[in-house]
């Protein structure tokens, strides 16, 4: 067999790719909630990692890694509120504001996970979130060590791409949601309140990007480390852009860039440098605003604070 | 005159909240704050040595964030200067080993100006001429071009073309003939300083004494109205952008040349990102970056003492900051604790004002 | 069948009173209009009835039922519908989507097929055909507007009111429009309709309130008026005609030629359709015409701000097209901008910063230095002669009243001592003093013979000062009458289009 065969024949790449998609589709899924509602959310980063570090640290104290999960999520969720409270109450500048938020949550994290766990690190006992077979499909050749044997979450991921596909696009508050970030003040005139939806739209993305904090520490690994989230905040941002600031858009564009990096270890195997590759996604993105394969266009009103005059 | 105190005080208030926020969490977290502070200052500026480490530190930072400062003043938003300031070390850095043969005088200038060409192409006349021409927006062109120069950076230490013989992954060191040197009468104080000191007087001249400058400012503050004047916008976009990056690019430069001497992986822990900050507080005024910069600086220089002498984690400066640059952007909520009620413009330009 | 009554609103922003004393009695089943011209207070009062701004003092009462609007929910609720001159439509969402916004058919699933049903069976039940799943953005004008109605017919209105409906609407899109009017008349929905313009509230209204200075002066049936009366009302009765400034004495040669000049807006359609004139040397060449109408974009095209399509634009006999902003600027055609925050001042620079804003050349810099101690006197000197108060030269722009302001604009654009003046709409929104010392700087322009291109949507600035009026419609030039024969009368006809098969014009080749 050829050593491209030998690459790219192996499921072992695609249920790698889907795994190193999910914690960027989670963020991506959170940041499209975000912005719809026109809040710039580039805070992603940081609400991971507040989810990475509290997903441990209650899963290790509880010794349970559903409320390790339950924990990280909301953490990046209450985080999130601070940038939702700069922007709407305080119309602050969104982007500098999301800096801040990371410049913080990487210092406190950090900080915590010195102070409360010293040099040691996180417990080795710390529980993992399951990895789950489904017996039917995971008999089937090929497909099935790809999409029958994963983690429990990279399953969640899926179901919340769908239903927030759902949200957004089939339900009223969807509808809503999307009013809010396109025309505030049309919105405004009809009745709908601006501000506690733009909150709403925040505090998913928090929600969401901290379940994907989780997924980094307690489902691909049982552990913390200091800035573990390796600028996925960041690729996240990008895949929703890349993704047109859609759900199914945003997974799709995870996928690519999940299958960039699982691309990239398995051609280090065969001496391709990693790095050429990882560049692969941000170089996308660029394209993709420039308008080469697909203009992709925010929501019209997205990072513009909505100051209603009375 | 009311708004040159507000240039300066609300800064000020953003430290004391940032300050004041650190404290209460370190006092939670069970440790003296008061010594910690201590600690941080003396480790900071406690002795002549310190005090040439901290300004040492913030060379980098007063430069990018010169850069940043002069996009944010023609109304961009450069948030990749951590990937220009990559390229300027590359470029820097590969002169600097590659021409042996040069005489200082030629070495030292061409590894800084072609890093700043570097740093320039780089943040500026890709993102701002996509900015200009198809309205892709900075703030995610230059983030992503960033990320795309330090995989690049990478790329070239880690196995490739720029990797110095051996198992380390960093460049050959710079030659004697592109060394900048520290200074005599204070060996931590690095010669790049100077060349600080230059800039900042360079920038201020540009930006508040030459027609240049004037237009763009003009740009940032009303792009119709800079229109209705006569100028061009979009060359602008690309001139500030490139300005920005080219600041970035010497920063990386003066950083090989005068500190580091040589590339390695390891380099730059998102010196990009505080000068932004750097710039935010200093509210975009070259005089005041150089102040702002030596305070981040020093915050980062102290958090070693900090933690020797109180055994507070380095990473609370960095939580200090995060809250510092929370609360510069949201200094609405100064103005509304006094007035009680919210002006009536949008923030965005005036954080960037 | 419902009745919508106002009484002694107030409302006061920081330094203006927008609405004094405001009284309102509408009818059921009539088309009440309420006519004034620009900054009378129709606006403020329109924000008020749904719910956007809180009134001072003073009572909204629906059915003699006295109504507090906290919100536009709140005026929704009681069915008070809106259609705003700038449309509330999400131009990303679909007809249906927009219709329902706010008052879907249930909470949780958006029916989609259901809710373009209801919206589909709405609009052919008024006879206003629309496609419910078509994107806004990509219909006309007209057709949005179509929807904000459908969009208050959707929401139940009890009262239905229009803001300014006709403003962006061609002719035939007017008409289509007065007969939904009258539909919606004939079901019995009051109206209220919001205008400036005397022919069309003589065509639709049944009733007539007349606001001047944010206070209603005037409530008449529509039937006993005649156009003059209205327009007296309108002004103030002895504004109009009265204290005529001396005609010009010597006009001069051409100073600037516009031939068959095509200009497109932001949205690639002809504003300016061909369009041909000149103005000379010693006269003020007054340009009237509803808002909309290409104005806007003939000025930016002369002052060098907007392509030009086709045609010729020449200054002193020479073409313009190679010629930048600046080059206009240094040939002698400087511009007052209609939006003096947006586009005329830089409003966070100084006094200085901005007097030398579209011109760096000396005293203000040398050798591409700025020269700070020439450029504060030459600015001292400006802001004293043109009476800029305060005459800080290091004041902000911003700090300055609205007058102030554009006094400052004058100044710039005057001291580069410009042939031609461009100045539009150079008195919106100014108090008396401020109104009086503009047009004395614009009379001593042209009596110092250089040209004045003055354009205005009030009526009555250019028969105060035009020497020769235009008057634009629908991206031409209708109509060209020396000032001795024009009247409020002919122009405001004219202005809406209908005259001109019988007008005798330099219409030229169109």
């Amino acid at each position: 067999m050829s050593v491209v065969g030998q690459v790219f024949g192996n499921p072992e790449l695609y249920a790698s790719t889907l795994a190193m998609a999910t914690p960027l589709a989670l963020p991506a899924l959170g940041g499209t909630f975000s912005e719809r509602t026109g809040v710039v959310n580039i805070a992603m980063e940081g609400n991971m990692l507040v989810g990475a570090f509290f997903g441990v640290m209650i899963a290790a104290a509880t010794h349970s890694s559903w409320l390790g999960l339950l924990a990280g999520a909301l953490a990046g969720g209450i985080l999130s509120l601070s940038l939702a409270w700069a922007a709407i109450r305080l119309q602050a500048d969104q982007v500098v504001v999301g800096m801040a938020v990371n410049l913080f949550a990487a210092g406190i994290t950090a900080f915590l996970f010195n102070t409360i766990y010293g040099p040691n690190g996180t417990p080795p006992n710390t529980p993992f979130l399951p990895t789950v077979t489904i017996p039917g499909l995971y008999q089937i050749p090929f497909i099935g060590p790809i999409l029958g044997q994963q983690n429990v979450l990279v399953y969640i991921m899926l179901l919340l791409v769908v239903v927030s596909h759902y949200v957004l696009f089939h339900t009223t508050l969807g509808l809503r949601m999307r009013a809010v970030g396109e025309h505030p003040e049309a919105s405004d005139t009809v009745g709908i309140n601006v501000a506690r939806l733009r909150y709403l739209g925040v505090f998913l993305g928090g929600l969401l990007a901290g379940l994907g904090g989780v997924f980094l520490s307690i489902g691909l690994l049982n552990s913390f480390d200091v800035g573990m989230t390796d600028g996925r905040g960041y690729i996240a941002l990008a895949a929703m852009i890349f993704g047109k600031w859609t759900p199914l858009g945003s997974l799709g564009a995870a996928l690519l860039f999940g299958f960039a990096t699982a691309l990239s270890f398995a051609l280090q195997g065969i001496g391709i440098s990693s790095n050429l590759v990882a560049m692969l996604p941000y170089a996308l993105t660029i394209i993709a605003l420039t308008g080469l394969i697909g203009r992709s266009r925010p929501p019209a009103a997205d990072g513009i604070p909505y100051a209603p005059t009375k | 005159m009311t708004q040159r105190l507000r240039g300066v005080l609300m800064p000020l208030y953003a430290v004391v909240t940032g300050l004041i926020l650190g404290a209460v969490i370190m006092a939670v977290a069970r440790y003296n704050p008061w010594s910690a502070y201590v600690a941080l200052f003396s480790g900071a500026f406690g002795n002549l040595s310190a005090i040439g480490t901290t300004i040492t530190y913030a060379v980098p930072l007063v430069l990018t964030g010169l850069g940043i400062a002069l996009a944010f003043r023609a109304g961009l938003f450069n948030i990749g200067a951590e990937g220009q300031y990559w390229m300027g070390a590359i470029v820097a850095v590969w002169i600097g080993y590659h021409f042996a043969a040069w005489p200082w005088y030629i070495h030292i200038p061409v590894a800084a100006l072609a890093a700043m060409l570097a740093g320039a192409l780089w943040g500026g006349v890709i993102p701002g001429l996509t900015k200009a021409f198809v309205g892709a927006h900075e703030v995610i062109t230059t983030m992503m071009l960033s990320y795309i120069a330090i995989f690049f950076g990478h790329y070239l230490l880690e196995q490739g073309p720029m990797m110095a013989p051996g198992f380390i992954p960093q460049s050959p060191a710079v030659t004697a003939s592109a060394t900048i040197p520290y200074a005599p009468w204070l060996p931590t104080l690095t010669g790049g300083f100077w060349i600080t000191l230059v800039v900042i007087a360079l920038t201020h001249i540009l930006l508040f004494h030459t027609t240049l400058g004037y237009k763009l400012r003009a740009v940032g503050a009303n792009a119709a109205a800079a229109r209705y004047g006569g100028m061009n916008v979009a060359w602008f976009t690309v001139l500030s952008l490139g300005l920005s990056g080219a600041l970035a690019g010497l920063a990386g430069a003066l950083q090989m040349l005068g500190v580091e001497g040589q590339l390695s992986d390891t380099f730059s822990s998102g010196y990009g990102y505080t000068a932004i900050v750097v710039a935010l507080l200093a509210r975009n005024n070259p005089i005041g970056i150089l102040f702002s910069g030596i305070f981040f600086a020093a915050l980062s220089a102290g958090s070693q003492s900090m933690q020797i002498d109180s055994g507070v984690s380095p990473y609370m400066t960095d939580v200090i900051t995060g809250i510092i640059v929370f609360f510069v952007a949201a200094d609405r909520l100064y103005t509304y604790v006094r007035v009680r009620r919210a002006r009536p413009t949008g923030a965005v330009g005036e954080v960037r004002a | 069948m419902s009745t919508l009554e106002i009484r002694h609103l107030r409302k006061a922003f920081p330094g203006v009173i927008a609405n004094d004393d405001v009284n309102l009695l509408v009818q059921s089943g009539e088309t009440h209009a309420i006519l004034g011209e620009n900054g009378a207070g129709k606006s403020t009062l329109i924000k008020m009835i749904s719910g956007l701004y809180q009134p001072d003092q003073g009572e909204i009462l629906i059915d003699g039922e006295a109504r507090r609007f906290d919100t536009p929910r709140d005026a929704i609720h009681v069915g008070i519908g809106v259609v705003h001159q700038h449309f509330m439509l999400i131009p990303a969402l679909t007809v249906a989507e927009n219709v329902v916004l706010g008052s879907e058919l249930s909470k949780g699933r958006f029916q989609r097929s259901k809710t373009e049903a209801a919206v589909a069976e709405i609009s052919r039940s008024f006879g206003l055909p629309l496609d419910p799943s078509a994107r806004v953005r990509d219909l006309s004008v007209g057709m949005q507007q179509r929807i904000e109605i459908v969009k208050a017919l959707y929401r139940k209105v009890r009262i239905l009111i229009l803001d300014e409906p006709t403003a962006v609407l061609t002719p035939q899109e007017t008409r289509e429009l007065f007969v939904v009017m009258r539909q919606l008349k004939a079901e019995g929905i009051p109206i209220v309709f919001i205008s400036h313009k005397l022919e069309e509230v003589r065509e639709i209204a049944d009733t007539v309130t007349v606001m001047r200075l944010g206070k209603t002066v005037q409530t008449h049936p529509v039937a006993g008026t005649t156009s003059a009366q209205l327009a007296n009302w309108m002004v103030g009765r002895d504004v109009v005609f009265s204290d005529h400034p001396p005609a010009s004495t010597g006009i001069g040669d051409t100073l600037l030629e516009v031939d068959r000049l095509t200009v497109l807006d932001e949205r690639k359609v002809q504003a300016v359709r061909a369009l041909t004139f000149a103005v000379r040397a010693g006269e003020i060449y007054g340009v009237a015409g509803i808002d909309g109408n290409g104005q806007t974009e003939l000025v930016e095209a002369i002052a060098g701000l907007r392509p030009v399509q086709s045609g010729v634009i020449r200054f002193q006999g020479r073409s313009l097209a190679k010629v930048g902003v600046r080059g206009r600027l240094r040939a002698g055609i400087s511009y007052v901008p209609q939006d003096r925050q947006r586009d005329g001042l830089v409003l966070t620079f100084t006094l200085t910063e901005n007097l030398m804003l579209r011109d760096l050349s000396r005293p203000f810099s040398r050798g591409g230095f700025l020269t700070r101690k020439a450029a504060r006197q030459r600015a001292q000197e400006l802001l004293t002669e043109f009476d800029v108060r305060p005459d800080n030269p290091s004041a902000l722009a911003g700090s300055l009243s609205g007058g102030n302001q554009q006094k400052v604009i004058l100044a710039r654009e005057v001291a580069s001592r410009p042939k031609l003046l461009i100045a539009v709409q150079p008195t919106r929104g100014l108090d008396v003093g401020a109104i009086e010392g503009i047009h004395r700087q614009l009379l001593r322009l042209r009596d110092e013979g250089n040209a004045v291109l003055l354009v205005s949507l009030e009526l009555e600035e250019i028969l105060a000062l035009a020497d020769r009026i235009a008057v634009m419609h629908a991206g031409q030039i209708i109509t060209e009458l020396p000032r001795d024969q024009a009247d409020i009368e002919t122009i405001g006809l004219a202005m809406t289009g209908e005259r001109r098969a019988a007008v005798t014009s330099e219409e030229g080749s169109t």
